[in-house]
C-alpha cells in the first residue's frame, strides 16, 4: 500500500472486547463509532466529482472507479502494507479503511459508502479460522453476502460489493483482489447513485445504460 | 332417556350391528369437488349392502369438497347408512353444534370426530384454521348434546337432543406410540363408542398397539374397525410412506412392484390384511378406505369373506323418524 | 419478547410513496434485539430508501430522518420526537404493530409499519427466533410440562398429540416439533404422564383476543 491508497484517516480501535459488538466497545470506552469511519469514507470517495462527471477522478480522462476497501488490521491491512514494501503495483483505484475486525464493517456504513459515491466496496478479512476475535470475519462475510440481495434491491446492484480472505503474509494476493475488483468495478460502469455520470459514461462506452440498474429497484 | 331406548344409546344402524357382536364393515366415501351428487349417490347405492355404514368425509386433506352434511344427506337418500365426519378446523364450537343439530334432523346417527389435516396440505394454504375445541372436546361435547342434553355451555336442549352414535380415529402408527393407546382411552373416556383406525399395512405394530388394547381393557369399552386401504400401485405405496403417521413396510411395496396385475395385487393384499386383522383379538370389524377407487369396496368384501351383511336381529324398529320431525322446531 | 421482521424494501417503498420527508423511527425494545427495528436497522434502512430513490428516480428530492426511540409502547417516549413529527409528512415505523399504533394516535401524518411483528418468543441461536407463547390471557403450561400447545402445537390440540405426530415431529412439515411430543416426553421424564390422562376441557377464548383489545388493570398503581 502506498500513502495515496490510504484513507485519510485510519481508523485504529483495538477494543478489549469484541469489536463486532460496538456496543461493548463502546462499553470498554474505545470509540470505534460508525460516525469517524463514516468521515473517513466520505474523505476518501468524496460525491460524485463535478457535473461532467463522466472523467476520470481528477476530473481528466477516461472513467475510473472509486473503491473502498473496508480492511481488517490483523490480516488485509498488514497484506496492504507488506504489498507496499513488496513494491507491486495495483490498482490505484482502491482507497483502505483501517478496520479492528472486517466483522465490524456495519451493513450501514457499507450503503452510506455507496451514497457517498463509492462504486464498490469490499471486505477483506482474515482466513477463515484466523479471525482475532474468532468469528468476526465469518459474520462480515455473511452480512456482505445478504448486503448482495439488498443492493440489488435498491438498484445498485449486489455485485459491487464482495467479501475476501486474505492472510497478513499474503501481499500478492492482497494487490490481486484490489485488481480484481477494480476490473469488475470497471466492467460494471459508475454506481447507478451517480446519474450524471453513469449517463456519460454510457453514451461514451456504449457500456450498461443508465436505466438498467435503476429498474432493479422498481421492481 | 327413556327405558325402551335404554338398550342403545341411538338409532345407528351400525350400533345395532356391533352391539349384536357382528364384525362390522365401513367404507369410506370422498365426496367430489363439485355441487355434484351424482357420484355420492352411486358410490352408495353400490356400498349399501356389503358395508354396514359409509363415512363421509369431511374436506379431506384441507381440499373443499362437497360438505359430509350434504352428501351424508344424499348416502341417506341412496339407502345407505351415512357416518359423517366432522373435523375440528374449519368450524367453532358454535358452527360445530349447529350442524349436528342439524344433521341429525336430516337423520344423520353416525358422527365421526376428527382434528381434521392441516390446511397447508389443501387446496386453501392462506386459510385461517379454528381449533376452537379439539377432536376429544368434540367427542365429549356430543355426547353431553345426547346423555346430557346440553350445549357445550352447559345450556340445556329442551327437545329433541341429537343422539349420535359418536366414532373417533386412532392412529397405531403415529408417534409417541407408548401413548397412542392411552390417547385412545382418553376418547373412550370422553364418550366414544366406536373408533375408526389409520389404514393399516404394518400388520405387526398394528398387532402391538391391539395387544396393549385389550390389555387395558379397552376393546370392551369400544368398538375397534381397523383400517384398510387398497393400493393401485408400489407408488401409490411409496408416497403413503411419506405421509406423516403412515407406515408402510418396504416388504409390501416390494411384493407390489414385482407384481404383474398391480391392482389385483392391491385387492389381494387388502383382503389378507382383512383376513389377518379378524384373528386380532379386540378387532370388531373394518373400515375399508378405496380412496378413489370406491368400486373396490364391494370386492374386496366379497373376497374377504365378509358377505352378506348381517342383518339386524333385534326387534328394534329401524331408524325411527328424525326427533325433528316429531317437534316442529 | 416480540419478535419481528422487516418488510421487503419493495414493499416500504410503496407504502411512501409521494413522500418529501420521511421520519423512520425505531424502538430499543424487542425490536432491537430481534435486530428488525433497532438504531442499526433505522440507519440501515434510511440508507437503503435514499439509494432506491436515487437509483429509481422515485421520491424525487426526499429527505429522510432518523430517530430511535427508547420504547414506541409508551406515550411519554412518543412525545420525544414531537418537534420533527410535526415537520414531516410521512414517518416510517420500525417498532413492532403497537409501536405503529401509538405514533399514528399521536401524530396527525401518514404513519406506516416497516415490520410485520410476528409473535411473542425467543431466541432458537443466533438469528433465529421462534414462537413460544399464544398470549391467549388464560395461562395451562403447568399442565403441559411448561409447552405451550396452543401456540406449538399447529392446531393447538389441548388433548394431544393428533394423529400427524411423526418421529417428533409435527405433521405439518418436518422443521417443527410436535409440541405433543415434547409435552409427552417431558411429563414422562417428570414422572406426571398420568395427567396426560384427564380431558382437557375446552379452553375459555373469551380470555383470549376474541373479546376485542383486552386490557390490564392493576389498581394499585393507577394515579
Ligand atoms: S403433530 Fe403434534 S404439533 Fe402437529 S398438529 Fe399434531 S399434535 Fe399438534
Amino acid at each position: 500500500m502506498t500513502e495515496e491508497h490510504k484513507a485519510s484517516l485510519t481508523v485504529v480501535a483495538m477494543p478489549t472486547d469484541c469489536p463486532t459488538c460496538a456496543a461493548e466497545a463502546e462499553k470498554a470506552g474505545i470509540v470505534v463509532g460508525n460516525g469517524e469511519i463514516a468521515a473517513t469514507m466520505e474523505a476518501a470517495v468524496g460525491l460524485e466529482a463535478g457535473a461532467a462527471g463522466a472523467a476520470g477522478v481528477d476530473g481528466q480522462g477516461p472513467w475510473r472507479p472509486k473503491i473502498l476497501a473496508f480492511c481488517c488490521y490483523f490480516c488485509a491491512y498488514s497484506a496492504a502494507d507488506l504489498a507496499g514494501s513488496m513494491r507491486l503495483q495495483y490498482s490505484p483505484d482502491m482507497r483502505v479503511i483501517e478496520m479492528p475486525c472486517s466483522g465490524k464493517t456495519d451493513i450501514a456504513l457499507i450503503l452510506e459508502a455507496f451514497e457517498k459515491g463509492a462504486d464498490g466496496v469490499y471486505v477483506a478479512g482474515c482466513l477463515e479460522g484466523d479471525c482475532h476475535f474468532l468469528k468476526g470475519n465469518i459474520r462480515a462475510k455473511k452480512r456482505v453476502n445478504g448486503l448482495k440481495k439488498l443492493l440489488d434491491q435498491v438498484g445498485v446492484g449486489g455485485e459491487r460489493v464482495e467479501f475476501f480472505n486474505v492472510a497478513g503474509s499474503q501481499g500478492p494476493r492482497f494487490a490481486q483482489i484490489a485488481d480484481e475488483m477494480t476490473e469488475r468495478i470497471l466492467k460494471l460502469g459508475p454506481s447507478p447513485v451517480k446519474k450524471a455520470q453513469r449517463a456519460a459514461y454510457a453514451a461514451a462506452a456504449g457500456g450498461p445504460t443508465a436505466q438498467t440498474n435503476s429498474e432493479v429497484g422498481a421492481k | 332417556m327413556s327405558p325402551a331406548a335404554a338398550a342403545f344409546k341411538t338409532d345407528s344402524k351400525l350400533e345395532r350391528i356391533l352391539s349384536q357382536g357382528d364384525f362390522a364393515v365401513t367404507a369410506e366415501i370422498g365426496p367430489p369437488k363439485s355441487a355434484s351428487s351424482k357420484g355420492v349417490r352411486s358410490n352408495a347405492a353400490m356400498m349399501k349392502d356389503v358395508t354396514d355404514g359409509q363415512n363421509l368425509t369431511d374436506n379431506q386433506t384441507a381440499i373443499v369438497r362437497l360438505s359430509s352434511l350434504a352428501a351424508s344427506v344424499h348416502v341417506k337418500e341412496a339407502g345407505g347408512e351415512p357416518i359423517m365426519q366432522m373435523v375440528c378446523r374449519d368450524r367453532n364450537r358454535i358452527a360445530m353444534q349447529s350442524d349436528i343439530l342439524g344433521a341429525y334432523s336430516l337423520g344423520i346417527r353416525n358422527l365421526v370426530c376428527l382434528s381434521g389435516d392441516h390446511q397447508s396440505f389443501g387446496n386453501q394454504q392462506t386459510a385461517k384454521n379454528v381449533y376452537d375445541i379439539d377432536s376429544i372436546q368434540l367427542i365429549n361435547m356430543v355426547r353431553r348434546m345426547r346423555d346430557d342434553h346440553v350445549l357445550l355451555s352447559g345450556e340445556e336442549i329442551k327437545v329433541a337432543p341429537p343422539k349420535m352414535y359418536i366414532g373417533a380415529a386412532a392412529n397405531p402408527f403415529a408417534d409417541p406410540f407408548e401413548f397412542r393407546v392411552l390417547r385412545l382411552e382418553k376418547k373412550i373416556n370422553a364418550g366414544a363408542d366406536f373408533i375408526q383406525t389409520q389404514c393399516v399395512f404394518d400388520l405387526e405394530r398394528f398387532a402391538r398397539f391391539m395387544e396393549l388394547v385389550v390389555k387395558r381393557g379397552l376393546d370392551k369399552r369400544v368398538h375397534i374397525l381397523a383400517g384398510v386401504t387398497p393400493a393401485k400401485s408400489d407408488k401409490a405405496l411409496r408416497y403413503m410412506k411419506t405421509v406423516p403417521g403412515m407406515m408402510v413396510p418396504d416388504s409390501l411395496i416390494e411384493r407390489m412392484a414385482k407384481a404383474e396385475n398391480k391392482e389385483e395385487e392391491g385387492l389381494n393384499i387388502a383382503v389378507e390384511t382383512i383376513k389377518a386383522m379378524r384373528q386380532i383379538p379386540g378387532v370388531h370389524g373394518v373400515h375399508i378406505m378405496a380412496i378413489a377407487w370406491e368400486s373396490a369396496v364391494p370386492v374386496i368384501a366379497e373376497r374377504a369373506g365378509l358377505l352378506p351383511r348381517p342383518a339386524i336381529r333385534e326387534e328394534t324398529a329401524q331408524a325411527a323418524p328424525a326427533e325433528g320431525k316429531k317437534t316442529a322446531d | 419478547m416480540i419478535v419481528a421482521e422487516q418488510k421487503p424494501i419493495a414493499e416500504i417503498d410503496r407504502l411512501l410513496e409521494g413522500a418529501k420527508k420521511v421520519l423512520i423511527v425505531g424502538c430499543r425494545e424487542c425490536v432491537t434485539v430481534c435486530q428488525a427495528g433497532g438504531e442499526k436497522e433505522v440507519n440501515t434502512m434510511a440508507s437503503a430508501l435514499r439509494l432506491l430513490w436515487a437509483t429509481s428516480g422515485r421520491n424525487p428530492g426526499a429527505e429522510i430522518l432518523t430517530e430511535t426511540l427508547e420504547r414506541q409502547c409508551e406515550p411519554e417516549y412518543i412525545e420525544q420526537i414531537v418537534k420533527v413529527a410535526g415537520e414531516v409528512d410521512a414517518i416510517l415505523s420500525l417498532a413492532c404493530g403497537v409501536g405503529v399504533q401509538y405514533l399514528a394516535e399521536r401524530y396527525p401524518v401518514w404513519v406506516v409499519p416497516g415490520l410485520n411483528t410476528k409473535f411473542a418468543g425467543g431466541a432458537l441461536e443466533q438469528g433465529v427466533w421462534t414462537e413460544k407463547c399464544g398470549l391467549c390471557g388464560d395461562c395451562i403450561l403447568y399442565k403441559t410440562g411448561g409447552i405451550c400447545p396452543v401456540i406449538r402445537c399447529s392446531k393447538s390440540i389441548l388433548n394431544g398429540p393428533c394423529g400427524g405426530s411423526h418421529n417428533g415431529k409435527c405433521e405439518v412439515n418436518e422443521e417443527t416439533d410436535c409440541a405433543w411430543q415434547l409435552i409427552y416426553d417431558r411429563m414422562t421424564k417428570l414422572g406426571k404422564v398420568d395427567r396426560l390422562l384427564e380431558i382437557e376441557p375446552p379452553k375459555d377464548w373469551s380470555k383470549s383476543r376474541d373479546g376485542g383489545p383486552r386490557k390490564v388493570v392493576k389498581e394499585e398503581i393507577r394515579i
